[in-house]
């Protein structure tokens, strides 16, 4: 049992959480993630890290509520406890397998799309705190769907935000900026793209144009997230690699995006069954409460 | 007298929920299938078991009626005897050489080893208190201090207890399969502190996530053979994966000793085209979400699609217990296997029971591609035909292709059991540990690996097995491990934590 002893609400879809995971704080590197299951019957759910603290035993975790299990995670209040956690799983960022003194002279532009937020900040974290050179483009929907707009802020050299409808910054994609600051003589070594699978998929024929090394990190359907089931498999250069163990991270050029994508949606149709069951169960629990109430 | 048959729920009932197939024999029906022993000077059922249980010893004490002392007589060389009894593959062990085989039919030792443990695991349940609630010293209770005794005095001719107490050594062991779990409780037993580390959220490794509840029930005997371990005082932490959560040397810095026992869970995938559609999965995920994550339950949180039609790849337990459970599900279920019935290397009692249930055997068929729909969901299996030629290494017969024939098997789904091949995560993680190419652990007759004081054994050192070599390599680690901690003496006398308390006596 892991107790969570920070509850954030981000936006109104958005949480975040803060648990105790000792060896798994200690353990964690940025690129990583973790599975989740918040109670005894739930789904095993894999989440990317967004922080950790050794000291403190922590890792912090931001989920978005979609389906049954999140909303069942996000269910969860400061003080209760998470049924389990396990982690850190796959392998870290390459740069933080490259020596140091190379990888500072060196300058990254982050994509971040919507969730994808929070596994951008550790990375931009440790390259900012390193000397690299950091930009940070956050996208997301419209204004109140930014999270953690402060926190970035903190960790890069320049931060830009977009949104679909312009409500906030640049009224646009994520792509857009990126070719907007490209165009203007901005020069990067690397990109890094974590968001919606589609949006990953755009932003490597972005780079892909300005011939910009792209990585991107695969949100595949995961079960045991340790090489056991292949259910996260995806091709990446013609050949079969499995996210949890291979990745998450992969040369976005080298990925097949279309055949994840289509992956993804094997359990849609059951998704679809669970979430309106979830809703249902709700809406009965929420129902005899008022009754209570009233009485 | 022939073989006393063995109660079973209807192939028709049970191809449609997942209660265990078979009830067992009852104290009346095990009585009179032991009777039938020929209690052999040289016993052949015993040289074919490859821990040697004293199988006539203890068929003859279900004849004296002292089911107790059978549960002993067993428990010398077992610790799993619920899960044999029920999973190994008797007939090829010493069912298949039992002497009354020869002429009729062997004695049906697998169904009285399962008779005669859970027997002694419902009567500790029953274990009661007196009028004056002390507990009664009787059932397994009892047993569990004679078991006690025996390893003691068989591996510890100066059984100094009381130095267990003042220093214990602590072993770490990896996962939590029946390999893990055997060499916990030896060295508990032993006296070792004994921790170990499981990666996923539920203990029992493929026990609990691959074996089917049809054929090895979870709650009644999974469960509580790892209560047993508990109570030996093995703590279990789940939700480590070592190599990642924890390296080996952290492990190295707080343990004397370490087990790896993390077992061959990599799926084989066959790399023909077309396997990355949807509806494709590995038996693993399959039997994952419906064993470990309970996807039959009514409710579950965790999704399975078996589709109205399924087509399974392979011939092993594996592809048995797929099919089994994509019936069970509501699936119309195809086994397709490269050899004929003949080669099947699944238990006999699995196919016989698979075919009773309405499972399908297409034979000498080769899977070359899945085929999709326009959704990019599985349509269709097409293999070719194979006809057998020539016997290969193995010395069964090798399927070679026929030009030109082709069958597509239209499906919804395609689980694929092909095999599996050990996790590399830890060795990955660890340069010196020596692994072979097939990423099988490295170790010697001791079980030693090449890092001084890791020890390994079950399906991580021999690639995927059966339950009780796991079983019996887990013993024989701890034997060396228990070996490897104790420092030799003057007296020759061999103790853990003797180091200290008895420094005095080394000249
Ligand atoms: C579906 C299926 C049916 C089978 N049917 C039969 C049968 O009928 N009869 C029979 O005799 N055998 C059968 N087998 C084979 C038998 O189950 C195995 O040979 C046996 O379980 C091996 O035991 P083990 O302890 O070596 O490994 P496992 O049982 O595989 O246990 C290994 C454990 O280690 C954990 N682990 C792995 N990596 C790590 C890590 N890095 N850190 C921490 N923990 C880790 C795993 O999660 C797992 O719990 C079957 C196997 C399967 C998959
Ligand atoms: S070989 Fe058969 S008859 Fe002989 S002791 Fe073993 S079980 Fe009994
Ligand atoms: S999640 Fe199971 S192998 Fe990757």
């Amino acid at each position: 049992m892991y107790r969570i002893i920070r509850k954030e609400q981000l936006s109104t879809v958005i949480t975040l959480f803060e648990v105790e995971a000792p060896l798994l704080a200690r353990a964690a590197k940025p690129g990583q993630f973790l599975i989740v299951r918040a109670l005894e019957d739930s789904e095993r759910i894999p989440l990317t890290v967004c922080d950790f603290n050794p000291e403190k035993g922590t890792v912090t975790i931001v989920i978005q509520t979609i389906g049954a299990s999140s909303k069942e995670l996000c269910a969860l209040e400061q003080g209760d406890y998470v049924c389990d956690v396990v982690g850190p799983l796959g392998r870290p960022s390459e740069f933080m397998e490259q020596p140091v003194e190379e990888v500072r002279g060196k300058s990254f532009v982050f994509l971040a799309g919507g969730l994808g937020t929070a596994p951008v900040y550790p990375q931009a974290k440790y390259l900012h705190s390193i000397g690299a050179k950091v930009d940070v483009i956050l996208g997301a929907k419209t204004e109140r769907l930014v999270i953690l707009e402060k926190e970035m802020a903190g960790v890069c050299d320049n931060l830009y935000i977009c949104t679909d409808d312009g409500s906030k910054g640049f009224k646009g994609l994520v792509t857009g900026k990126l070719e907007e600051l490209i165009g203007s003589g901005r020069q990067y070594d690397t990109a890094v793209a974590i968001g919606p699978m589609i949006m990953m998929k755009f932003a490597t024929l972005s780079a892909r144009k300005f011939n910009l090394p792209i990585i991107v990190s695969m949100n595949t359907l995961m079960v045991d997230g340790t090489g056991m089931c292949g259910a996260c498999r995806l091709t990446v250069d013609g050949q079969t690699k499995f996210a949890c163990v291979d990745g998450p991270e992969f040369d976005g050029y080298k990925v097949d995006f279309d055949g994840a994508m289509r992956r993804l949606g094997i359990y849609r149709s059951k998704e679809m069954e669970a979430n309106e069951a979830y809703e249902q169960a709700k809406a009965a629990r929420d129902h005899k409460c008022r009754i209570g109430i009233g009485e | 007298m022939k073989r006393v048959p063995v109660r079973e729920q209807d192939p028709l009932v049970r191809a449609h929920n997942f209660e265990e197939v078979s009830y067992g024999y009852n104290q009346q029906e095990a009585l009179a299938e032991a009777s039938r022993c020929l209690n052999c000077k040289k016993p052949m059922c015993m040289t074919a078991c490859p821990v040697s249980v004293k199988i006539p010893l203890f068929i003859s004490k279900i004849v004296a009626g002292d089911i107790a002392a059978a549960a002993d007589v067993i428990a010398q060389d077992s610790s799993l005897p619920a899960i044999c009894g029920r999973v190994c593959p008797q007939e090829t062990q010493c069912e298949g050489s039992c002497i009354l085989g020869k002429k009729g039919e062997p004695i049906a030792i697998g169904r009285l080893e399962r008779f005669v443990a859970d027997w002694s695991r419902e009567h500790s349940l029953n274990e009661t208190c007196n009028e004056n609630g002390v507990p009664e010293r009787s059932g397994a209770m009892q047993h569990e201090c004679v078991r006690k005794e025996a390893l003691e005095t068989e591996q510890n001719d100066a059984a100094q207890n009381n130095c267990i107490a003042v220093d214990r050594k602590k072993v770490a062991v990896v996962g939590s399969g029946p390999s893990g779990l055997a060499c916990a409780s030896d060295l508990a037993k032993l006296g070792y502190d004994v921790t170990i580390y499981e990666s996923l959220h539920k203990a029992g490794g493929v026990l609990v996530y691959g074996i089917p509840e049809f054929r090895l029930p979870k709650e009644k005997v999974v469960a509580a053979e790892l209560e047993n371990v508990k109570k030996l005082g093995v703590k279990i932490i789940t939700n480590v994966v070592v190599g990642k959560t924890v390296t080996m040397n952290w492990l190295r810095e707080n343990y004397d000793a370490i087990f790896l026992g993390q077992g061959a869970g990599l799926p084989k995938f066959s790399g023909i085209p077309g396997e990355d559609l949807n509806g494709v999965s590995s038996a693993n995920e399959f039997l994952t979400r419906n064993n470990l994550m309970g996807a039959f339950k009514p409710g579950a949180k965790t999704p399975i699609i078996a589709g109205a039609r399924a087509v399974v790849i392979g011939g092993g337990n594996v592809a048995m217990d797929a099919a089994r459970t994509a019936l069970r599900l509501g699936a119309d279920v195809t086994i397709v296997y490269r050899r004929s019935m003949a080669e099947l290397p699944a238990r006999a009692e699995q196919v016989h029971h698979a075919q009773e249930e309405g499972v399908k055997f297409m034979m000498l068929m080769a899977p070359v591609e899945v085929l999709g729909n326009e959704k990019g969901w599985v349509r269709a299996l097409r293999c070719q035909k194979m006809v057998l030629g020539e016997p290969d290494e193995s010395g069964r017969r090798k399927p070679v292709p026929v030009e030109g024939e082709f069958v597509d098997i239209e499906t919804d789904t395609v689980i694929s059991a092909l095999g599996t091949s050990p996790n590399r995560l830890i060795s990955l993680a660890t340069p010196e540990l020596e692994v072979s190419k097939r990423g099988t652990i490295v170790a010697n007759e001791e079980l030693a690996t090449s890092i001084p004081g890791v020890y390994a054994g079950g399906d991580a050192v021999t690639g995927a097995a059966t339950v009780i070599l796991a079983m019996g390599a887990g013993r024989k680690a701890a034997a060396s491990i228990h070996q490897y901690l104790q420092p030799a003496t003057d007296g020759g006398h061999h103790n853990i934590g003797f180091a200290e308390t008895g420094a005095a006596n080394r000249p």
